[in-house]
C-alpha cells in the first residue's frame, strides 16, 4: 500500500515538473476543478455575484425606508408573483430582510473570505502544493453553490403570508414553523443545511491543509497571521455549524413530522431555539470577521515596511476571541427573560472579548506606528476598516450591557453596530484583501485611482446610511419594520441618500475590474516591494498553475547566521 | 518523511475533525433533554418544581420557625388560540404563608360542541422564584379531556418554599405570579 502510494506520488510530482502550467479545458478546469487558486476564483465570483444580489436587495430596503409610509412593496410583491393586497406587500419585507441578511452572511461574506481568499493563500502561504483534499474542495464549493439556489428558489414559492421565506436570517420558531405555511421556509433551510455542509468540508479542508502540509521549517508559530486566522475561523466552523444543523433540523422536523422541539403544546419550548441559533450564531460573526483580521495584519504590515508589532499576541488574540466566543452567546437574547445573574455573567464574559480585540487593534496602530507607510488602495480601505471596525467595537460594549440592551433591543441601533462590524469591517477587509492580491490572481494591475475613489466613495457612503441609524436607535425605531413614525423621517432619508452614495462608489469598483483585464500593466512577482514578506510574492502573478513542486524552506530567523551558505528565504 | 505517512496524517487529520464536527450535532440535540434537566433542576426560566406530601410538611414547619411571613400569589390563565375553552383562576390573586401549603382553583368551560383534550403549560415569574414553587398536586401534570360544554374546576395544591427567604436573588419579590396556558393534546399524545 504504502509503495503504491510513494511511486503514484512520486510519478505525478514528475509529471508536474515538466509542465507545472498545464491546465485543463475549460469544462474541466471551472466546474471540476480540483485546483485551489481556481476554486479561489470561482468562490470570488460566486460572491460577488452574491453581493450584487444582497446589495440590491438592500437597496430596495432603503428605497422603502426613504420616507414614512408604504411605498413601493405591493410592486415587488407582484413582480415576485404574489397578490398586490397588503399583507402581502407587509410580508415581502419580511422577505427582503431575510434574504439580505442570509445573502451576505452565508452567500457573500463566508465564501469570499474563507472559500476565496482562504483558498488562494493559504496553501501559498505556508508552501503548500494544493489543499490536503482537492476534490473535497470542489465539493464546497459546489454545494455552496447548491444552497444559493435554493434560497433563491425559496422566493418564488409561497412561504405563508406570501411568496418567500419571511423569518429573519435568525429563523426563530414559532414564526419559522406554525407561522409559516408553505414550502418557502423549507427551501430557506434547506439552503443553510448545504452551505453548512460545505463550510464543514471546507473547514476540515483548511485544518488538514495548515496542520500537515506546511513547508519544512514553517512551525505554526512562524505562519502569516492570515493563515492563522483561516486556522482559527475553520475550528469555528467546524464547532459552531453543525449546532445549526442541529437546530434548523429540528425546525424541519417541527414543520413537516410532528415533532415538538420548539412547541410548548409538546412540551418542547421555543426559547431552546434561540439558544442554540446564537450558540451557532455568535461565533458565526467572528467567523466573518477574524480572516478580515488576518488579511489587515499582511496588508498593515506589507505597507508599514515592518513586521507585525506582537506577532504572537496577535494569534493568541484571535485564539482567545473565537474561544470567549463561545460563552457569550446569550447576550443577542438579554430580553427573553433571563435572571439578572445569568445577564450579569454574560454581559462581563461579552466584555471580556474586548479585550483580545483590543490588543489587535492597538498592534495594528503600533505596527504603522514608526513604520515607511505607503497609503496604497489595500492599506487606506484596512485603516479604514481598523477604524470602523473600532467604532463598531465601541457600540458592541455598550450593547453588551444586559441593562442598556433591554432599551435599545431590536432596535436600528443594533443595526448600526453590526453594520459597522460586518458591513464596514468584514467589507472593508474584504476590500483590502481584494486589491491587495487582485493582480497576484489575476495578472493585471487595478487602477490605484480607481480603487481610491471607490475606497472614499463607499466611505462616506455607508457612514451616511449606518451612522445615522444609530440615531434613531436610540430614539426607539424598531427594527425589521417598512414603516415608521413621522419623527424618524430625517435620519431615514440621510440614509437612503448614503445607500445612493455607496452604490455609486460601486461603479469605481467595477470599472476598476474592466480595466484591470482590457488595459491594466503586467503585475510583477511582488508589485508591493520590499514590505511582502510572505511566500506568495515569491511567486509569478499569477502563481503557476500548480507551484511548490520542490517545497520551499523557511529558516529560522534567529540563526540565520549559521546557515548563510544556504539559499536565503523568501 | 514520506509521502505515505502525509497521506495517512491527512486522513487522521481530517476523520479528528469531522468527529469533532460530528460530536458537536450530536450535543446540539443532546441540548434538548439537557435544557429540560437543566431547568427543572435549577428551576431556570421559572419553571416550578415538584413535591411531595413530606417535603410540604418539612417545609410547613421551616416556614413556621421562619416567622410566617406572607408572600402575595397572582394567578392566570389563557388558552392557546386553537383550544375553545374558557378558563380563569376562581380567584386572581391570594396571599398565602410562606411554607403554608395553599389551594388556587381554576375553572374551566369547552365551549365548543366536540370533545377537547388539553394539556397545559406553565411558568412563574419571576423567574427566579421558579426553584421555590412547589406544586404537589396540579391539573397540570395530566391531560385534561372537557366534553361539549362540560365546565370543571381544577386545583392546584402548592406551597413556597421557605428557602426563597434566604436567597438574596427573591429580595424584593412580593408576589409570584403563576401562570398556565391549555394547548390542545396532540393526537398521538392522546
Amino acid at each position: 500500500m504504502a509503495t503504491t502510494a510513494d511511486s503514484f506520488q512520486a510519478h505525478t510530482e514528475d509529471h508536474a515538473h515538466h509542465d507545472a502550467d498545464h491546465k485543463p479545458g475549460f469544462f474541466a478546469r471551472w466546474f471540476m476543478s480540483t485546483n485551489h487558486k481556481d476554486i479561489g476564483t470561482l468562490y470570488l465570483i460566486f460572491a460577488i455575484i452574491a453581493g450584487i444580489v444582497g446589495g440590491a436587495i438592500s437597496g430596495i430596503m432603503r428605497m422603502e425606508l426613504a420616507e414614512p409610509g408604504i411605498q413601493h412593496l405591493q410592486f415587488w410583491a407582484e413582480f415576485m408573483g404574489g397578490t398586490s393586497d397588503f399583507d402581502t406587500a407587509l410580508h415581502m419585507w419580511n422577505v427582503f430582510i431575510t434574504a439580505h441578511g442570509l445573502i451576505m452572511v452565508f452567500f457573500m461574506v463566508m465564501p469570499a473570505m474563507i472559500g476565496g481568499f482562504g483558498n488562494w493563500f493559504v496553501p501559498l502561504m505556508i508552501g503548500a502544493p494544493d489543499m490536503a483534499f482537492p476534490r473535497m474542495n470542489n465539493v464546497s464549493f459546489w454545494l455552496t453553490v447548491a444552497g444559493f439556489v435554493s434560497l433563491l428558489f425559496s422566493l418564488f414559492v409561497p412561504g405563508g403570508t406570501g411568496p418567500g421565506a419571511g423569518t429573519g436570517w435568525t429563523v426563530y420558531a414559532p414564526l419559522s414553523t406554525t407561522g409559516s405555511q408553505g414550502p418557502a421556509v423549507d427551501f430557506a433551510i434547506f439552503s443553510l443545511h448545504l452551505a453548512g455542509a460545505g463550510s464543514i468540508l471546507g473547514a476540515t479542508n483548511f485544518i488538514t491543509t495548515i496542520f500537515n502540509m506546511r513547508a519544512p521549517g514553517m512551525t505554526l508559530h512562524k505562519m502569516p497571521l492570515f493563515v492563522w486566522s483561516v486556522l482559527v475561523t475553520a475550528f469555528l466552523l467546524l464547532l459552531a455549524l453543525p449546532v445549526l444543523a442541529a437546530a434548523i433540523t429540528m425546525l424541519i422536523t417541527d414543520r413537516n413530522f410532528g415533532t415538538t422541539f420548539f412547541d410548548p403544546a409538546g412540551g418542547g419550548d421555543p426559547i431552546l431555539y434561540q439558544h442554540l441559533f446564537w450558540f451557532f450564531g455568535h461565533p458565526e460573526v467572528y467567523i466573518m470577521i477574524l480572516p478580515g483580521f488576518g488579511m489587515v495584519s499582511q496588508i498593515v504590515s506589507t505597507f508599514s515596511r515592518k513586521p507585525v508589532f506582537g506577532y504572537l499576541g496577535m494569534a493568541y488574540a484571535m485564539v482567545a476571541i473565537g474561544v470567549v466566543g463561545f460563552v457569550v452567546w446569550a447576550h443577542h437574547m438579554y430580553t427573553v427573560g433571563l435572571d439578572v445573574n445569568t445577564k450579569m455573567y454574560f454581559t462581563a464574559a461579552t466584555m471580556v472579548i474586548a479585550v483580545p480585540t483590543g490588543v489587535k487593534i492597538f498592534s495594528w496602530i503600533a505596527t504603522m506606528w514608526g513604520g515607511s507607510i505607503e497609503f496604497k488602495s489595500p492599506m487606506v480601505w484596512a485603516i479604514g476598516m481598523i477604524f470602523l471596525f473600532t467604532v463598531g467595537g465601541v457600540t458592541g460594549v455598550y450593547l453588551a450591557n444586559g441593562g442598556i440592551d433591554d432599551v435599545v433591543h431590536d432596535t436600528y441601533f443594533v443595526v448600526a453596530h453590526f453594520h459597522y462590524v460586518l458591513s464596514m469591517g468584514a467589507v472593508f477587509s474584504l476590500f483590502a484583501g481584494f486589491y491587495y492580491w487582485f493582480p497576484k490572481m489575476s495578472g493585471k494591475m487595478h487602477s490605484e485611482l480607481l480603487a481610491h475613489l471607490h475606497f472614499w466613495g463607499f466611505f462616506i457612503g455607508v457612514n451616511v446610511i449606518f451612522f445615522p441609524q444609530h440615531f434613531l436607535g436610540l430614539q426607539g425605531m424598531p427594527r425589521r419594520y417598512p414603516d415608521y413614525a413621522d419623527a424618524y423621517t430625517y435620519w431615514n432619508e440621510v440614509s437612503s441618500f448614503g445607500y445612493i452614495i455607496m452604490a455609486g462608489s460601486m461603479i469605481f469598483f467595477f470599472a476598476n475590474l474592466v480595466y484591470a483585464f482590457v488595459a491594466g500593466r503586467k503585475a510583477e512577482d511582488n508589485y508591493w516591494g520590499e514590505g511582502a514578506t510572505t511566500l506568495e510574492w515569491t511567486l509569478s502573478s499569477p502563481p503557476p498553475f500548480h507551484q511548490f513542486s520542490q517545497l520551499p524552506v523557511i529558516e529560522d530567523h534567529h540563526t540565520a547566521h549559521d546557515h548563510m551558505s544556504e539559499p536565503k528565504p523568501a | 518523511m514520506t509521502t505515505a505517512t502525509l497521506e495517512s496524517r491527512k486522513n487522521r487529520t481530517a476523520l479528528l475533525a469531522l468527529l469533532g464536527a460530528l460530536a458537536m450535532l450530536g450535543l446540539g440535540y443532546a441540548a434538548v433533554p439537557l435544557y429540560q434537566l437543566f431547568c427543572q433542576v435549577t428551576g431556570f426560566g421559572g419553571t416550578t418544581q415538584r413535591a411531595t406530601e413530606s417535603d410540604a410538611e418539612i417545609a410547613a414547619r421551616l416556614g413556621a420557625s421562619a416567622g410566617g411571613r406572607t408572600i402575595s400569589i397572582r394567578f392566570d390563565g389563557t388558552t392557546a388560540s386553537d383550544v375553545p375553552w374558557s378558563f380563569r383562576p376562581e380567584q386572581v390573586t391570594d396571599t398565602v404563608t410562606i411554607g403554608q401549603r395553599d389551594m388556587a382553583i381554576y375553572l374551566a368551560k369547552n365551549n365548543s360542541d366536540e370533545r377537547i383534550t388539553g394539556t397545559a403549560t406553565f411558568n412563574v415569574e419571576p423567574e427566579q422564584a421558579g426553584a421555590y414553587f412547589n406544586k404537589i398536586q396540579c391539573f397540570c401534570f395530566t391531560e385534561q379531556v372537557l366534553e361539549p360544554g362540560q365546565e370543571v374546576r381544577m386545583p392546584v395544591l402548592y406551597y413556597v418554599d421557605p428557602k426563597a427567604l434566604d436567597d438574596p436573588n427573591m429580595d424584593g419579590v412580593e408576589q409570584i405570579t403563576l401562570s398556565y396556558t391549555f394547548h390542545r393534546a396532540l393526537e398521538s399524545a392522546e
